[in-house]
């Protein structure tokens, strides 16, 4: 098809232009703007009679009316794919900016990519192992799942992050099949710098692709960025049958950049000003995640949001919530009591683990520590909740036990290092321990030949 | 009749807009586009029509062609639906991925339901007898548990001629022929209807009878009428969606259409693999044999999630018609709320609150309005459509306009309580904030059925679930130590109804379900063990001494150790209970007391 090429524009209004008496313009095709020899990109995203308006992905800062050029390329936005991808950097919308050549090889593909068919998806039951013993325990992360971090600013969300890319494995599978994309929408350099020299300690750098949209880049490319990230990520898994984890960080800024579209757009504005559409764009991204009947690969999600100002029923956390399988939520007060990783437990979740554990898969007794683990140290805030009212010595006997249970758990469970990787059955033997606090009869939700198999009571 | 092409003047995402429609029907369902993307007519104005698309329109020129279909948005009904996974504008999934491979791809038009398909009917009618509309006049075995009964369509009657023998055909073969005396109709296996049209029936009936779910908190605290709505608000985590597959799994329905709409993929993918495996609880077969899955998940365009509910839900109607109970589950109803609110928003309506057009509660009540018992039309047999939605409300908060407005037009409320969920005690719902308006209406059926004491038992542990909330307040503030042993044991025996009956595990061979009587049973004798701790802690028994022996842990694992075909072993705890608490009062009724 003929590449179209107009002069001038009618309209510039925050990140969108507008332009009139065009033809045969196709709804979401790409456009390139010229202004004084140098070029960004842009979308095409309302079609009336003869009208267009464009967002433009780099900003509209020193466009004209008169004198920019745009010409309309005739296909939606595409980034090209290969396994040249691997190991290379690019810009938010799939540019190279790394010293290396174009990417020569290889198909396009519209980063909007199509649904998976439902029936086409394979139900995700092989767990990985993050060496990280309340994940692992308590908030199983299994391949094919989409499990976000929640945390907010200050929190070592990139460090727990890094650990779990580091440690990650699954039993018995070879490490050449697993691939890292990496995408990064207006995060600060020195995290970008952090996150990506520790995939480079770890050896793992030939196999991460990376999608750089840095703090000071252009906002409205960032709302590219987590697409045209899964895009490579669905070419490796489902064309080269490769595992890969995709890091998305940080979502609010994605979600930031749109609500600052949707209001140039004039749109109705639902919740703090967010697009009435935020779920089905938040799930048009989350649900790339998954496996595919037939084919090897699958596409892990570890996307990471700040909460802001903590609040999790902020629009944001809240709709994630409602698409991904579950949540790590990370807590401010555990960090400062200097708990790492400080994962609020009774708040994280993940939906998929329990077709994942128990015989066959981890230990037998894990859905049932899994459980008593939640419920008793959901007792444990409650009587330190009494506790901080009538002091610690008024409790009952059996709340004492709670107490010391309740800091063993934090100290000696959810507490590692950060090179530390555990293995499933030691995380397991340490819950027994930590239960070990607590009286058998309290044990209601293990089964008593397990009680009889694994606990131990704790005297000290 | 002669079809007619508009053209495309506008593109604003899943809505756009054609000129030269004059002649185009409201609500009819039009091919846009070259590549002949489906849409739906949403509103008409001079020669201009306003449409929404149900595929992702990039691509879409301005003066491309629209094309009418001359037919309104319809689901095609008949035999082949049962065990079928569908997209929300009834397009077998199953057949688009032999079509077109695992990602959907865009105008792609398919039956759906297999006409290849060849079914052996007993056909029941001969020349010459007259029918009406409703009638059953054939029936096919469709699995091994369901019968499929063909209908004459509405509006259709007359005298038949060159019926077929019963025998082998495809659902389009012409089994009749129909003379009303003026028109000619040929009489098929299928028949078509528009969706947002509820079918008719001759009558609504009372509803007098529960739905069992096997869902203890359900069953015997809050019951569902076969013929009810209800609606279970949770904000993310709460447990709706396994709650909901609990009652698609358990329901003593005949039939199940469950919607996924907008919601995960994974999660249709686990009904998928779970549904073949599992066996009905009432006739052992494999539950998908009963089972209708319509899966718009949420990556899937919006407006065919709009569209998916009402999909679902006359295709339940259909099965009604037969006379059948269908329980509908709909998860979420807030992302089709949303739909709508997206579309409104496209075409620039004033909105209402939070953004919702103002017609978001007349909505909602036409949907939960087609839940209801009737008597079937022409063959008066009695049907049901059960109405189960899910509710997903921002931030948990009740108080936003989907659930307040869900809230008006149904009669069953299960709160889910997030405090409770994060004390993993599931089911997640709120014995306080729940309710069911039904009980007056099936008291007569428990009573019969189960025992006359049915509602008797449930409102004295609902009495002492409120009095342990009341108590919980002050143990709060100053601890459960200085309480008397009364009140003590009444925040025992609270407990033991909390953990003991009201959680439930989803995932326990035995205590996924449970039957009305092991409910019943399990009840009586925790009521009997409060009854009996209170008259010695009236005589002076101090409480550790009750909870000292192994009778409450007894008590709290019945549900675990009793299975449903062995609730006699209930009657050998009885026994044990009773000699627990002779001896103990035995112990005690030598010495003074006040000790």
């Amino acid at each position: 098809m003929p590449v179209k090429e107009y002069i001038g524009l009618s309209k510039i209004d925050g990140p969108l232009i507008f332009i009139e008496k065009v033809k045969n313009i196709s709804y979401n095709e790409v456009v390139e703007i010229t202004y004084k020899g140098s070029s960004r990109f842009g979308q095409v995203v309302m079609l009336s009679n003869d009208a267009a308006v464009i967002q433009v992905f780099q900003g509209t800062e020193g466009l004209s009316i008169d004198k920019t050029s745009i010409r309309f390329l005739g296909r939606p936005l595409e980034i090209k794919v290969s396994e040249d991808i691997l190991g290379r950097t690019f810009n938010g919308i799939g540019m190279p900016i790394d010293e290396g050549s174009r990417i020569i090889r290889g198909e396009y593909r519209d980063i909007n990519g199509e649904p998976i068919n439902p029936a086409s998806r394979m139900y995700p039951r092989n767990y990985i192992e993050t060496g990280v013993s309340a994940i692992d325990l308590l908030m199983t992360v299994v391949r094919g799942q989409k499990l976000p971090i929640f945390s907010g600013n200050g929190l070592p969300h990139n460090r727990l992050a890094v650990q779990i890319t580091r440690q990650a494995r699954i039993k018995g599978e070879e490490r050449g099949r697993f691939a890292i994309v990496f995408a990064a929408m207006g995060i600060k350099h020195d995290s970008a710098r952090y996150i990506l020299s520790s995939f480079e300690e770890s050896g793992a750098l030939k196999n991460v692709v990376t999608f750089l949209n840095l703090a000071d880049d252009p906002t409205i490319e960032r709302i590219a960025t987590p697409r045209v990230a899964l895009t490579a990520a669905e070419y490796l898994a489902f064309e080269k049958g490769m595992h890969v984890l995709v890091i998305m960080t940080d979502m609010t800024n994605y979600c930031e950049a749109l609500r600052e579209l949707s209001t140039a757009r004039g749109e109705v504005p639902s919740r703090k000003g967010y697009p009435g559409y935020l779920y089905s764009d938040l799930a048009s991204m989350y649900e790339r995640a998954g496996m595919i009947k037939g084919k090897k690969g699958s596409i892990t999600q570890l996307p990471i949001l700040s909460m802001p100002n903590d609040d999790i029923t902020h629009p944001i956390p809240d709709l994630t919530g409602y698409i991904t399988e579950g949540q790590i939520v990370l807590d401010r007060d555990l960090y400062r009591k200097g708990v790492y990783p400080p994962i609020n437990i009774l708040l994280s979740l993940s939906r998929l683990m329990k077709d994942s554990i128990g015989e066959g898969y981890t230990r037998v007794d894990h859905p049932h520590v899994y459980s008593q683990l939640f419920a008793a140290y959901s007792r444990v805030h409650e009587v330190r909740a009494l506790a901080s009212i009538i002091g610690e010595e008024e409790l009952i006997d059996l709340d004492k036990m709670y107490m010391k249970f309740g800091k063993a758990f934090e100290e000696e469970f959810i507490t590692q290092e950060e090179d530390e990787n555990r293995s499933m059955e030691e995380t397991l033997d340490i819950a027994w321990k930590v239960l070990g606090h607590l009286p058998k009869e309290e044990l209601t939700r293990i089964s008593r030949d397990e009680i009889e198999r694994f606990y131990e009571k704790r005297e000290d | 009749m002669e079809l007619k092409t508009g053209k495309l003047y506008m593109i604003n995402g899943p809505v756009v807009k054609a000129s030269n429609t004059s002649s185009f029907m409201m609500h009819e369902v039009v091919r846009v586009g070259k590549i002949g993307l489906i849409g739906e007519i949403i509103s008409l104005e001079g020669d201009r029509a306003t449409i929404q698309i149900y595929e992702e329109t990039t691509g879409l020129r301005i003066g491309e062609p629209v094309q009418s279909s001359g037919k309104l948005l319809s689901v095609m009904l008949g035999p082949g639906m049962i065990g079928n996974v569908y997209d929300g504008i009834q397009r077998p999934l199953e057949v688009l991925r032999s079509r077109s491979g695992d990602f959907l791809k865009r105008g792609v038009e398919v039956l759906p339901i297999d006409f290849k398909h060849e079914w052996d009917v007993e056909i029941s009618i001969k020349d010459g007898d007259t029918v009406k509309e409703g009638q059953i006049i054939a029936t096919v075995d469709e699995t091994s548990s369901f019968t499929h009964r063909i209908m004459i369509p509405p509006g259709i009657s007359g005298i038949v001629k060159n019926v077929r023998t019963s025998g082998r055909y495809a659902v389009d073969t012409v089994i009749a022929e129909i003379d009303d005396g003026n028109d000619k109709y040929n009489l098929t296996m299928f028949q078509n209807w528009p969706v947002r049209t509820p079918r008719p029936y001759k009558e609504r009936l009372a509803v007098d009878e529960p739905l069992i779910t096997g869902q203890r908190v359900i069953d015997t605290f809050f019951p569902l009428n076969k013929g009810g709505a209800a609606c279970i608000p949770g904000g993310f985590g709460t447990g709706k969606t396994i709650l909901q597959h609990q009652f698609a799994k358990w329901s003593d329905a005949d039939v199940i259409v469950y919607i996924g709409c907008g919601e995960r993929g994974n999660e249709m993918t686990e009904v998928l693999e779970e549904f073949p495996e599992l066996k009905d609880p009432r006739n052992g077969k494999p539950l998908m044999e009963r089972t209708i899955l319509i899966a718009n998940t949420s990556n899937m365009p919006v407006s065919a999630r709009e569209a998916s509910i009402y999909t679902g839900v006359t295709i339940a109607e259909y099965f009604r018609d037969m006379g059948y109970h269908v329980a509908v589950m709909a998860d979420s109803t807030s992302r089709w709320a949303e739909a709508l609110r997206e579309i409104s928003g496209r075409l620039e309506e004033m909105p209402a609150e939070e953004g919702f057009p103002p017609y978001l509660s007349s909505r909602l009540a036409d949907f939960y309005e087609r839940a209801g018992k009737v008597a079937a039309l022409g063959n008066e047999n009695l049907g049901s459509v059960s109405i189960i939605g899910a509710v997903s409300p921002p931030g948990g908060d009740f108080s936003e306009p989907v659930t307040t407005h869900t809230k008006r037009f149904t009669r069953c409320f299960w709160a889910l309580d997030k405090s409770l969920a994060n004390a993993r005690h599931y089911p997640a719902i709120n014995w306080l904030t729940s309710y069911s308006e039904n009980i007056g209406d099936v008291k007569e059926w428990y009573s019969k059925t189960v025992s006359k004491d049915f509602f008797k038992l449930r409102n004295e542990a609902l009495a002492l679930l409120n009095e342990d909330d009341r108590l919980q307040q002050i143990i709060k503030l100053v601890g459960e130590d200085v309480l008397p042993d009364d009140q003590k044991l009444t925040v025992r025996a609270a407990s033991l109804i909390k953990v003991g009956f009201l959680q439930q595990n989803s995932y326990s061979k035995v205590d996924c379900f449970a039957s009305l009587n092991k409910q019943y049973e399990m009840l009586k004798i925790m009521l009997v063990f409060y009854e009996k701790a209170r008259e010695l802690i009236s005589l002076g028994v101090a409480i550790s001494e009750i909870l000292k022996g192994s009778i409450l842990n007894t008590l709290m694992r019945m549900k675990e150790e009793v299975s449903n075909d062995n609730v006699e072993k209930i009657t050998v705890i009885g026994k044990e209970l009773d000699s627990f608490f002779m001896a103990l009062k035995k112990k005690y009724s030598g010495k003074p007391h006040n000790m």
